[in-house]
C-alpha cells in the first residue's frame, strides 16, 4: 500500500464531491452531536435522581387530636406516648433504614413558618394543628415499599409519604425528554448513512473509468475501494469534530456561560466537564465508523470485483 | 494457455446464446486473430477470459487457472498476469502519459524505484521516448493506443488481450499498432485479438479464429480473413 498514492486519491475525490462531502460533515456532525447531548441528558438526570434521592426520605405522618374526625386511620384519636416509642422502636430494627428524625409539632410549625414566610393567611394554622412525624432516611430510597406495607395503617398513623413520588414526575418528564431526543437522532443518524450512501455511490461513479482500470490492471478490491472508505472515514472524523465542539461548547453556553444555569438554580448538581469529555472519543469513534461502513457496503455493490 | 471446453453463456433475457459449444485451446507465445461480424461472440469470448463474465456451462482455463473456480480475491493476481488494450484506448485524461502508465504499477503496489525505472523503460519500448510528460489528449490516437499498451505491458503479462485496438485508427497507424504487438508477441507474450480489420489479418497471416452467431466456425493457422461484410 502506498500511502501518498492513497492519499493523493482521497484528497481528488473529496475536492471532486465537494458539496456532497459537506453535507455528509454537517449531517455526521449534527446528528453526533444531537446524540451526544441525549447520552449526556441521560447522565444529568440519573445524576440528578442520585443527588435528589439522597436528600428525600419517607415521612410517616401521626395522628394528631384534630384528625380524629376526617381521617379514618385516626379514628381513635391522637397517637399515644406508648405508640410513638414502638413505632420508632420497630423502625430502627428494619435494616433499609439509616436515620430517623423525630418531628414534634413545635417544630413541624416552625418550618413551616419559614417556608411560607411572608404569604397570605399563614397564621391560619396554629402549633396544636400540626402533627408528630418521623422522617425516615433509606438505604436505599427504592425500598419505599417496605416503609409503607409495615406502617401504613398502624394504629396511630395517619400515612406513610414518600417524597420520591413527587420527584419522579420531573423525573418522568426529563426522561420522556431524552426519549424525543433518542428519536430524532435515530432519525438524524437515518438521514446521514442516506447522505454517505449516495456520497459514496456519485463518489465511485464520477470515478468509474479509475476504478475500471484499476480492477483490468489487477488491483486489489481493498486497493480500489480503499479511498472511499477513507474519504468518508475522514468527512466522518470532521463530522465527529464538530459534533465534540458543539457538545463543549452546549455545556459552556448552558451551565457556565450564556444562560448561566449553574447559577441560577444552585439546586441541581450539572454535569462537569470530565463527564463531557468521557462522552467525545465515542462521539469521534461513531463519527469514523458509522460512515466508514456504510462506504464499505456501498461500495459492495456498486464496485464488483 | 487458454483453454475453452464446451464453453456456452447466454446472457439473461436474451434467448439466443452469446457463445454456444465453443471448444478450443490457444498455446503460449501464439498470436490469434479472432474475427466475425458485430454479434457473433468475440466481446464474449474476451469477456470470459478476463472472468468479466462467467460460463454457463463449460469451462475456461487461463494461466492453468479455471476461472469458474478462481475465488475473487484471487482474481486480481490473474489480470496482473494479463494485459489488456481497447479501442477506445481508456487513457485517464487528467494524468500525462507516464502517469498513465506508473498508475497501472502503483495500484498493485510497485514500489517507486520499480516504477521510476520501469515507465521510461516501456514507453521506450512503444516508441514514446520523449512524450512522458504529454496529456493524452495532446497525442494522436496512434500514440494514445500506444500509452494503452504501454500501460497493459508495463508489468510484463503472459497474455495480452485486444479488442479492436486499431477500430479507431487510420490504416497506416493501424499498421504501426501491429508491428508493435507483433513485437510483443516476440518477447512470448500471447496475444489475443479481435478485429474487424481485413487488411491487418490478412497481411499477419497469424492463427485466425471466426465466430459466427456464438459458435466457431473457422479455426485456422496462419488464416486470413475470409469473412464479408
Amino acid at each position: 500500500m502506498r500511502a501518498q498514492f492513497v492519499l493523493s486519491e482521497i484528497g481528488v475525490g473529496l475536492r471532486r464531491n465537494l458539496t456532497m462531502t459537506f453535507a455528509v460533515i454537517v449531517s455526521v456532525a449534527l446528528s453526533l452531536a444531537l446524540a451526544g447531548g441525549s447520552w449526556l441528558a441521560r447522565e444529568q438526570v440519573s445524576h440528578m435522581k442520585g443527588y435528589w434521592y439522597d436528600k428525600v426520605q419517607v415521612s410517616i405522618f401521626l395522628c394528631n387530636k384534630t384528625d380524629g374526625t376526617d381521617t379514618a386511620n385516626c379514628s381513635k384519636g391522637a397517637v399515644t406516648p406508648e405508640q410513638m416509642a414502638q413505632i420508632k422502636s420497630d423502625l430502627s430494627k428494619l435494616p433499609v433504614v439509616e436515620k430517623i428524625y423525630t418531628e414534634s409539632p413545635q417544630e413541624a410549625y416552625q418550618h413551616y413558618k419559614q417556608q411560607f414566610a411572608g404569604q397570605a393567611g399563614i397564621d391560619l394554622l396554629t402549633p396544636d394543628q400540626m402533627q408528630w412525624s418521623f422522617r425516615v432516611k433509606l438505604k436505599d430510597p427504592q425500598q419505599y415499599n417496605v416503609i409503607s406495607s409495615a406502617f401504613d395503617g398502624r394504629p396511630g398513623v395517619q400515612s406513610v409519604q414518600d417524597q420520591r413520588k413527587l420527584l419522579d414526575n420531573l423525573f418522568g418528564l426529563l426522561n420522556g425528554m431524552t426519549y424525543v431526543a433518542l428519536a430524532v437522532l435515530a432519525f438524524m443518524l437515518t438521514v446521514a448513512m442516506l447522505l454517505i450512501v449516495n456520497t459514496v455511490r456519485v463518489s465511485a461513479f464520477s470515478r468509474r473509468r479509475e476504478t475500471g482500470i484499476m480492477r483490468l490492471v489487477g488491483a486489489s478490491s481493498f486497493y480500489i475501494q480503499m479511498p472511499f472508505i477513507m474519504e468518508a472515514a475522514l468527512a466522518g472524523l470532521i463530522g465527529g469534530g464538530l459534533a465534540c465542539g458543539m457538545l463543549l461548547a452546549g455545556r459552556y453556553f448552558l451551565i457556565d456561560g450564556g444562560l448561566k444555569l449553574q447559577s441560577k438554580i444552585q439546586l441541581i448538581q450539572f454535569l462537569g466537564w470530565g463527564d463531557v469529555i468521557k462522552v467525545l472519543p465515542l462521539v469521534l469513534v461513531v463519527g469514523v465508523l458509522m460512515p466508514s461502513l456504510a462506504a464499505f457496503f456501498t461500495l459492495r455493490k456498486y464496485l464488483k470485483v | 494457455m487458454i483453454r475453452f471446453d464446451n464453453v456456452s453463456k447466454t446472457y439473461p433475457k436474451q434467448n439466443r446464446p452469446a457463445l454456444r459449444d465453443v471448444s478450443l485451446e490457444i498455446e503460449k507465445g501464439e498470436f490469434v486473430f479472432l474475427v466475425g461480424s458485430s454479434g457473433s461472440g468475440k466481446s464474449t469470448f474476451l469477456r470470459l477470459m478476463l472472468r468479466e463474465e462467467r460460463t454457463d456451462t463449460g469451462a475456461v482455463h487461463v494461466l492453468g487457472k479455471d476461472l469458474n473456480r478462481l475465488s475473487n480475491w484471487k482474481l486480481p493476481h490473474l489480470r496482473r498476469q494479463v494485459g489488456t488494450i481497447f479501442q477506445d484506448f481508456r487513457l485517464l485524461p487528467n494524468k500525462t502519459v507516464a502517469q498513465n502508465v506508473a498508475f497501472a504499477l502503483e495500484v498493485i503496489g510497485k514500489p517507486r524505484g520499480t516504477i521510476r525505472k520501469t515507465v521510461p523503460e516501456v514507453l521506450d519500448l512503444v516508441g514514446l521516448a520523449g512524450k512522458d510528460g504529454r496529456m493524452p489528449g495532446e497525442l494522436s490516437g496512434g500514440e494514445q493506443q500506444r500509452v494503452a499498451i504501454a500501460r497493459a505491458f508495463v508489468n510484463r503479462p503472459l497474455l495480452l488481450i485486444a479488442d479492436e485496438p486499431t477500430g479507431n485508427l487510420d490504416p497506416q497507424t493501424s499498421v504501426g499498432i501491429m508491428k508493435l504487438l507483433d513485437r510483443i508477441n516476440r518477447t512470448g507474450t500471447t496475444v489475443v485479438m479481435a478485429t474487424h480489420d481485413q487488411q491487418i489479418v490478412d497481411q499477419m497471416r497469424k492463427r485466425v479464429i471466426e465466430l459466427e452467431k456464438g459458435r466457431l466456425v473457422r479455426d485456422q493457422s496462419r488464416g486470413v480473413y475470409g469473412y464479408q461484410h
